[in-house]
Formats: structure tokens, sequence, C-alpha cells
């Protein structure tokens, strides 16, 4: 019987020609992440566990992102005790304000995860790195701790969904309304344990920023992983910025699959995930008046360069609401840079919207938009449980930076379509 | 190995941020976030719980993010096992890797109501609810994860 792709890279990980759904293995790891809220746990592990250094200084990173720039004296002291750890370890990946991002944007932007990869993060969305053909996935700061010292991880083999992407998105549907959608129609729990596989005719038309959006979103529908099959977008993307030996793996034609499903992007529309779960997805047929507070432009889902292109676009010209507060977060220093050298912040500006520093800040709600009791923002970001953006009884919608821009611009969740010049 | 106490019962898909808010993620101290346990679902469980209490709740929890503080938080509140249908898989591994013991059984997650007290034997798997005098058959767990709660987490078992 064959393997899915996920099988095909954990095998080969594990230095075994084949694996079985259901099987135990201890794999060896190409790299391993941390950010400021879990390093500090796996910190603490790692001098209790008495491991004297870590496996290898280029394979393990901290990225400063969640709490940081700093926001309060306890943050400072996390972020202190990642520094201090990175550099008695010459850990050469550590990625502190100024240079960090969000780090489900920088590490592939910097290069250092690649196709046929296997990565562990203490961070849920390290599913993210599925988009270049990795298996990458979030663990907890005890595996992360034991992955730093010795380069290894434990993992039961998954089985397998897969999707079969065919056709374009339309204008004004995007990359989030797919994942949003797949969602919608699979649960919150209906990849649980298995990988979600994509590929088809239909990936060409997919970007790789549209592709780490929607691997990103993985976790949100329970799976262990998120994973593309690789071609010419793909290699593209990493001729430039890896500079390492990697190697691509297939899934073969006769792998089995628990599930297949079809997904049309012609028929894909702007779609927005209602509180409290990211599986009450609506399309607009199904929206009626919901007025806005705030609308959020930003995270490791949706705070790339054609992220911010796309909330431009809208927002050219125009202004957003009165009462609404629009912040707009480039996720890395790079997608900033290019962001003002292509005029995108100016027009921001003019609309009237603030623009951050890149930060994880308001999509877990530690700072930089909080939402008061009763308050509701519309976000590009990935999860809108009960108090995610702040106050237990504020409320959070999904949705794509078109979408979070137009309702930025009426006050109330819209669609591009609804605006007029 | 077995646990025993009274039963704190909740619905599907309990979120890590319903667990432990994200605004409570700027420690790693166990007291400290055990005082915030379960906050944003339930904001007396920090008063109401007991050392050997038994959260018991319905499908895919512990949901969400990677955060280790949420098992942490649960374990360092005194709850000595979880009991679900499903848990989410980073929840799973978490829990199992800080030694806190979680079982799955659809039948406990149905019949078991709040307030009830529930015995759990994790090397036959039965789970006991004093209260109704039921019994039910949860997954037994294999001798490394028995060895891994025992020894207090992963790290531990591997000294």
């Amino acid at each position: 019987m064959g393997m899915t792709m996920t099988q095909k890279i954990l095998a080969a990980h594990a230095g075994l020609d084949e694996v079985k759904a259901g099987q135990l293995i201890m794999a060896d790891l190409d790299f391993v992440l941390g950010n400021d809220i879990t390093s500090p746990v796996a910190i603490n592990e790692f001098h209790k566990a008495g491991f004297s250094d870590v496996f290898d200084k280029n394979k393990v990173t901290m990225v400063m992102d969640h709490f940081a720039p700093n926001k309060d004296i306890k943050a400072a002291t996390q972020c202190k005790q990642c520094r201090d750890f990175c550099g008695e370890h010459s850990i050469t990946h550590f990625y502190d304000v100024g240079n960090m991002g969000i780090e489900h944007a920088l590490l592939p932007e910097k290069g250092l995860v690649a196709p046929g990869d296997c990565i562990i993060g203490a961070d849920s969305h390290t599913c993210t790195y599925g988009a270049l053909g990795a298996f990458s996935t979030g663990v907890g700061s005890t595996d992360m701790c034991a992955g730093m010292a010795k380069g290894k991880a434990w993992f039961k083999v998954p089985s397998a969904i897969k999707f079969n992407i065919t056709g374009k998105l339309p204008k004004y549907s995007a990359a989030k309304d797919v994942i949003l959608h797949i969602i919608g129609m699979i649960g919150v729990d209906g990849a649980l344990y298995r990988s979600m596989e994509f590929s088809g005719d239909g990936l060409k038309n997919l970007t790789m920023e549209d592709r780490l959006c929607m691997a990103n979103m993985a976790i949100e529908a329970g799976a262990k992983n998120g994973i593309f099959a690789v071609d010419e977008v793909t290699l593209e993307y990493v001729k430039d910025r890896v500079d390492r030996e990697y190697k691509v793996f297939e899934a073969d034609a006769d792998a089995e699959y628990d599930e297949v499903y079809d997904i049309d992007l012609s028929q894909i529309k702007p779609t927005v995930a209602f509180p409290h779960l990211p599986e009450n997805a609506k399309t607009f047929d199904e929206i009626g008046d919901v007025k806005i507070d705030q609308s959020v432009i930003g995270s490791c889902t949706n705070g790339r360069i054609e992220d911010l292109r796309a909330a431009a676009e809208i927002l050219k010209g125009r202004k957003v609401a009165k009462n609404v507060r629009c912040i707009v977060i480039p996720a890395t220093q790079g997608v900033y840079m290019q962001a003002m050298e292509e005029g995108l912040l100016k027009i921001f500006i003019e609309a009237g919207c603030a623009v951050s520093t890149p930060t994880c800040g308001p999509c877990l709600g530690g700072y930089m938009g909080i939402l008061a009791k009763g308050e509701r923002s519309i976000a590009t970001t990935n999860r809108n449980f009960v108090g995610r953006m702040g106050h237990p009884e504020s409320e959070v919608y999904l949705a794509s930076p078109y979408v979070a821009a137009a309702s930025a611009v009426t006050g109330k969740i819209s669609q591009p379509s609804e605006l007029t010049d | 190995m077995k646990a025993k106490g009274f039963v704190h019962k909740y619905g599907d898909n309990v979120d890590t941020d319903v667990i432990i808010p994200a605004r409570y993620l700027n420690t790693a101290d166990h007291k400290e976030l055990a005082s915030h346990c379960m906050e944003d679902i339930d904001v007396d469980f920090v008063k109401k719980v007991k050392p050997g209490d038994i959260i018991v709740a319905k499908a895919n929890f512990g949901c969400g993010s990677s955060r280790e503080h949420a098992p942490i938080a649960i374990k360092a509140s005194g709850v000595s096992c979880v009991i679900a249908s499903t848990f989410a898989r980073i929840f799973y591994r978490n829990s199992i890797n800080i030694g806190l013991p979680i079982i799955e059984c659809n039948e406990a997650s149905e019949k078991i109501d709040d307030g009830d007290e529930v015995e759990i034997d994790f090397e036959s798997g039965v789970i006991t609810n004093i209260t109704k005098g039921e019994s039910y058959m949860g997954q037994a767990f294999p001798d490394f994860l028995i060895n891994i709660i025992n020894k207090g987490g992963l790290l531990n078992s591997l000294k």
C-alpha cells in the first residue's frame, strides 16, 4: 500500500522504508521553534532535566513575537530569559525586536524551513510550513525542550484527508475564504489527529502566500498537519531563500486517504467565521447587519505582503468608518519595508488606520488592540474563541483582508462589492 | 494507579483560551496559572475545585493553542484527571508530557454529570461512577504512559 506525502516524510526522518497510519516512530528533526510564551517553559524544563546544550545551534530558533515589543514587566522577563538562553547557547537564529516578525511569516521568508523537512514548533500554527511541502506540526514546551536537546520527537503516524483543488478564485475571494469554507464543512475536529493534504491542478492558481494562509489554519480543523504538493510555485519561492539541501516528497499514486474532498476554487465566496468557533463559517447571503468596533489586518494567517496589498486595494482613497479602529500589522520587518516601498503604509495611514510593528499582539488577546466587554472585531486572524481578543464577552469574526478592509470602511461586516465610490 | 474525585462537567470544544486566557501567559508560574484556570468558561472554578477533582467534557477538549500552560494550570489546580470523548492532539500530548492523566471515553463523557463522584483505574481503563453506581470502559494506559505519569512527566521519565 502506498504512503501519503506526510507518511513518506516521516518514514524518511525515522530511517524507515515504510510507515503506516497509527505506527509510533521516533523522527529526526530539521528545525525546532519556540516563541516568547512557550520557550520560557521549555527553558525551565531544559535546566531541570540537566541538559547541557542544544543538539544543533543552527536548527533551533526562538522568535520574540507574541508579547513583544514587551507589553509589560512579566513579558519583558520572559523575553530576557529567551535572549539569555540563546546567547548562552550561541543560537544562530534568535529573532528579537527590530529583526523579528511573526514566526510563521518569518521562517519561510528567511528560508529557514524547506520542502521535505520535519519540523516541530511550540506554537500550534507551526503547521503553516506545510505550504512548502514540509511535515510541520505544533507541540508543547516539553516536546520543544526534548527536541532542542536531542533533535528528535516521537510521533504517531497520521492518516490523511485529501483535498483535490481545481479552478481559480474569483475576484475578491481569497485563500482565507477557502480554508474557512473547508473548516465550516468538516468542523473544528474534522481532521483530528490527521493530515490535510492539498493537491490538484488548481494549486497552480494558489500563490505561496495563499498556501501559507491555508496550511496555517489546518490546526483549526484539529489536524496534525496541513501539507501542499510541491510544484513550480514552491520551487520558485524557495529558490533564492533556502541555501541548503532539501528533498521533495510526493504522495504515492496508490496512497490511501480516509476521505477525499473536491474543492472548486471558482465556487468560493467571501466567508466570515462567526463567534466562537472557526467552523461557524457563513457567506454573505447568511450575514445581516453586524456592526463592528475594530478591524485587525495582520497575523501569521494574513499579515504578508499580498494580504496588505489586498487591504490597500480596498482602503485606497477611502476612510475608516467613524468609531471603528482599524489596526494593520505587517507580519515581518521585510513585509513592513516592502509595504512602505509600495506606498501601502501611506494608503493605510491616510485611510485612518493604525500601522504597528510586527507582533502577534491582538490575535491572542495580548495587547495592541484588546476588546472591551460587548465589543466586536472583524479580524484576519485565525481564532474566534471566547475571550480570544480581550473581554470574555467580546466577539471576533474571522475573514479575509478584503472583507476586513471593506468592513473597516462601512463599520459593519461587508464584502468589497458593497462599497460604492 | 488511580484517581478519585468530584466532577466539574463541561461541553464540546473547550479551548485552551478558556482554560488559561492568553492575558495570563506572561508567566510560567504554575500556581499563578492555576489561579486563573478555566476563568473564561467558569469563573467560579478556582473557588470550587478541590484536590483530586476531575474534569469531564465532551468532544475536542483542549483545542486551539499549543500552550502547555493549559494542562499545567489544570494539574496545578489539583485536578487528578480529565475525561473527554475526544481530545485535541497537542493538548493530549502536552498533558501526558507534563504528567496530567487524561482519558478518552465517550460513554463516561455522556453519562457523568456535574458533581458526580468518579474513580478512574488507569491500568484497566475502568471509570467508576460512585454516585450513579455505573462503570464505563475507557482506554487503558500502556505501561510507558503509566511510567510517564508516575514520574511526573516525560522529562523525569527519561532520567
